[in-house]
């Protein structure tokens, strides 16, 4: 195999705050400082010269370093803010880096958008030329792909009419045609998947798939987590601009879903930052366990059994808290809702509430099948969200003979038990 | 399909075919690049060809009433008005000359000036060599200046026809010298400027009226000769001064003349501006979407 994309020691750098009240006047002084081969006034001590001249610098990316072979599709996976993009659009030369390389074999076309540079006035027809161009295809390859992108789009008969009379579906779907008939040796893609309806992303999905079968390269910015599984036999873990974890897509999409540090003995507090929790705040959940008959407090549980999850909050001295709704949100560990309990569904919102306390959800029979489970909170005072943890936590269900046959429940079952079922012949 | 992919590939060991790097030499324009970008470059000029007139009842006549209009106030106003002399000539000439020759050069830096401002979606999602953007505008405003030039040359007929005598000569050959030296000064000045307000938007306000206050340092309302001995110096270190004035000379002939020195100046302040503005403005490409 060959590299064809290796990052060495990539890292960029942001300054924070305003740009731009002052910076003439600090430029020049800056500038006037470099010319009598003093240092910069500006950089605060200890800090090595990026350019950057006042306010707080902070890296999106640090020393970042992974290589790429020749017809591997990679998938990059972060939380909001982890440097994803920006390692992207150092890739697709819409910034430079600040410190480091990269470099590359093959032409390397990327999509952070699609549909840039479409003009509203234009026809599809017109559009379709100039988008292409853009995106870096020339006039004769677009010419010989025409036919193939319009039907590709499904927009054959509105080909000569203006975009900006399209439906938002039309348009995104010839920005994406277009897009996806670039055919470069490398293609770089952030979340543009998530456009369209169900039936188009399936669509949109393939056509990355056969790139990616075709032996090109592929790198996947993604949320989600879903399609990186589907699409990408590897994956890149990068969390607060330093890639932690790189390896095959199952090992790093179970070590972004399972961060380590969330789960230790007997603590049960949720750790999460800032980021990841929403609302106003009037509640504020802390900890969480489940109770089960035989294994006691943890989080474990047994599949089909009674157990009660158990959610501890808190609020500020003079909240009041009434008509408090409560939702608990079971997702797998690709980040799929697969149930929840919903006060609201039940009519039993809490009518008032203390400042802090101990939540319960009961369940008779636990439904899952075995297997490692997120725990998601959300709740709600009057229809408005107070508090939400989209990862607060993960826990483990653990295999019980269910159906007392000892058969049954292996992972290729699925991820929900029912016991109540019967077979008959009529 | 996966053989001829990969027998189109030169992946030999060493070879890199891009190196993304934090700062780039000085010198490496990567023009290769915007001659690879020809098409997108002649595709932007069509784009604002027609769809900058998209949804107007008079479309491209506009590119005619400008001229016309300003032309007629500027005879009134200065001509009839104020009497200001014009050399000669007959003062709707003298001042259409100026005018057409002007807005060439003031429509290609005001509009490249605003290049990175007005496309920083774009800039900020795909790269292509930035430089095909003001290049393309030079073009497109290329064609308006094409078809005020008719105009010019059809008022000209119409003057000669009605007994006015004005003395065209070879120097007219000189046009696509001018037209090069115009866009390449309004580049140059465009892209300096469109680089600096990435980060100081103070600019765009002034180029707007720097540029209107330049016109009035050059000779299109007042011939050269007319202007006071303590500012003439202004008008002559002008660069844009020379041109306008072998422009009416060689269409309209009469009292000016060509002086090839300061031409020459002209030319070599174009060639120094180009090559200032382009390395600044691949400087700033690089990181512009951090400021901006």
């Amino acid at each position: 195999m060959t590299t064809v994309i290796s990052v060495e020691n990539l890292s960029k750098a942001y300054r924070l705050g305003q740009i731009g009240t002052g910076t003439l006047s600090n430029d020049m002084k800056v500038w006037w400082a470099r010319l009598r081969g003093k240092p910069n006034p500006f950089l605060k001590i200890g800090t090595a010269d990026h350019g950057n001249r006042d306010g707080e610098t902070i890296w999106a990316l640090k020393d970042v370093s992974f290589t790429v072979e020749q017809g591997e599709a990679l998938g990059i996976i972060g939380r909001n803010g982890a440097g994803k993009s920006t390692l992207l659009k150092i890739l697709s030369r819409v910034t430079a880096p600040t410190e480091g390389c990269v470099k590359v074999k093959g032409r390397i076309a990327s999509l952070l958008e699609v549909g840039t540079g479409f003009h509203p006035d234009l026809t599809g027809r017109e559009n379709t030329y100039l988008n292409g161009a853009i995106l870096g295809m020339s006039r004769e390859d677009v010419r010989r792909k025409f036919d193939e992108i319009v039907s590709f789009a499904e927009v054959e008969k509105f080909i000569d009419t203006p975009v900006k009379r399209y439906s938002s579906g039309m348009y995104v779907r010839l920005a994406f045609a277009v897009a996806a008939h670039l055919d470069p040796e490398i293609l770089a893609v952030d979340e543009v998947l998530a456009v369209g309806d169900a039936e188009f992303q399936k669509k949109c999905l393939g056509k990355m798939g056969e790139v990616a079968q075709e032996g090109r390269t592929v790198l996947f910015v993604s949320h989600n987590m879903v399609s990186v599984r589907s699409l990408c036999e590897r994956g890149l873990l990068i969390e607060s601009g330093k890639n932690t974890f790189s390896g095959g897509v199952d090992d790093v999409v179970n070590q972004y879903l399972n961060p380590a540090n969330v789960q230790e003995k007997d603590d049960y507090s949720i750790q999460i930052g800032v980021e990841h929790r929403e609302g106003n705040g009037k509640i504020r959940f802390r900890e969480w366990w489940i109770e089960d008959e035989v294994l006691g407090k943890g989080r474990k549980v047994r599949s089909c059994n009674s157990c009660t999850f158990r959610i501890n909050y808190e609020s500020k001295p003079g909240e009041k808290l009434v008509n408090v709704s409560l939702t608990l949100t079971i997702k797998d560990n690709y980040g799929q809702p697969i149930l929840s309990a919903s006060s609201r569904f039940i009519n039993s919102d809490f009518r008032l509430i203390p400042q802090s306390g101990t939540l319960s959800c009961h369940f008779d029979q636990f439904p899952l099948a075995p297997g490692t489970f997120i725990v998601h909170l959300y709740s709600s005072i009057q229809n408005e969200m107070v508090e939400r943890i989209t990862n607060a936590g993960t826990f483990e269900v653990i295999a019980e003979d269910v159906f007392g046959t000892g058969k049954g429940l292996e992972s290729h079952h699925g991820k929900v038990v029912v016991k109540d079922f019967s077979w008959s012949i009529n | 399909m996966k053989s001829t992919l990969k027998e189109s590939l030169p992946l030999d060991k060493e070879h890199w075919n891009m190196i993304i790097e934090p700062r780039r030499n000085l010198l490496d324009l990567r023009l290769g690049d915007l001659w690879r970008a020809r098409d997108l470059v002649m595709l932007f000029v069509w784009r604002d060809f027609v769809a900058y007139y998209k949804q107007t009842i008079l479309g491209p006549l506009w590119y005619i009433i400008q001229p016309l209009l300003t032309t007629v106030v500027f005879t009134f106003i200065f001509g009839s008005v104020a009497k200001l002399p014009t050399g000669g000539l007959p003062q709707f000439l003298f001042y259409m000359s100026g005018t057409v020759v002007w807005s060439y050069f003031s429509a290609c830096i005001t509009k490249t000036a605003d290049t990175f401002i007005t496309n920083t979606q774009l800039f900020g999602k795909v790269y292509f060599p930035r430089l095909a953007v003001p290049v393309s505008i030079l073009i497109s405003n290329l064609i308006t200046f094409a078809i005020q030039f008719g105009l010019f040359l059809a008022f000209m007929g119409y003057f000669a026809m009605r007994g006015s005598v004005l003395h065209p000569n070879w120097w007219m050959l000189m046009t696509p010298v001018l037209i090069l030296m115009m866009a390449g000064l309004g580049l140059g000045f465009g892209i300096i400027i469109s680089s600096l307000t990435t980060k100081y938007r103070d600019l765009r306000f002034l180029v707007t009226f720097g540029v209107q206050l330049l016109m009035y340092a050059t000779p299109v309302i007042l011939p050269i000769s007319s202007f006071p001995e303590r500012f003439r110096w202004i008008v002559l270190a002008n660069p844009m001064t020379p041109i306008v004035e072998t422009f009416r000379y060689a269409f309209l002939g009469g009292a000016g003349s060509v002086n090839l020195p300061n031409l020459a100046y002209s030319l070599g302040f174009m060639v120094a501006v180009v090559v200032i503005g382009t390395v600044i403005f691949n400087r700033v490409e690089a990181t512009f979407m951090d400021t901006v």
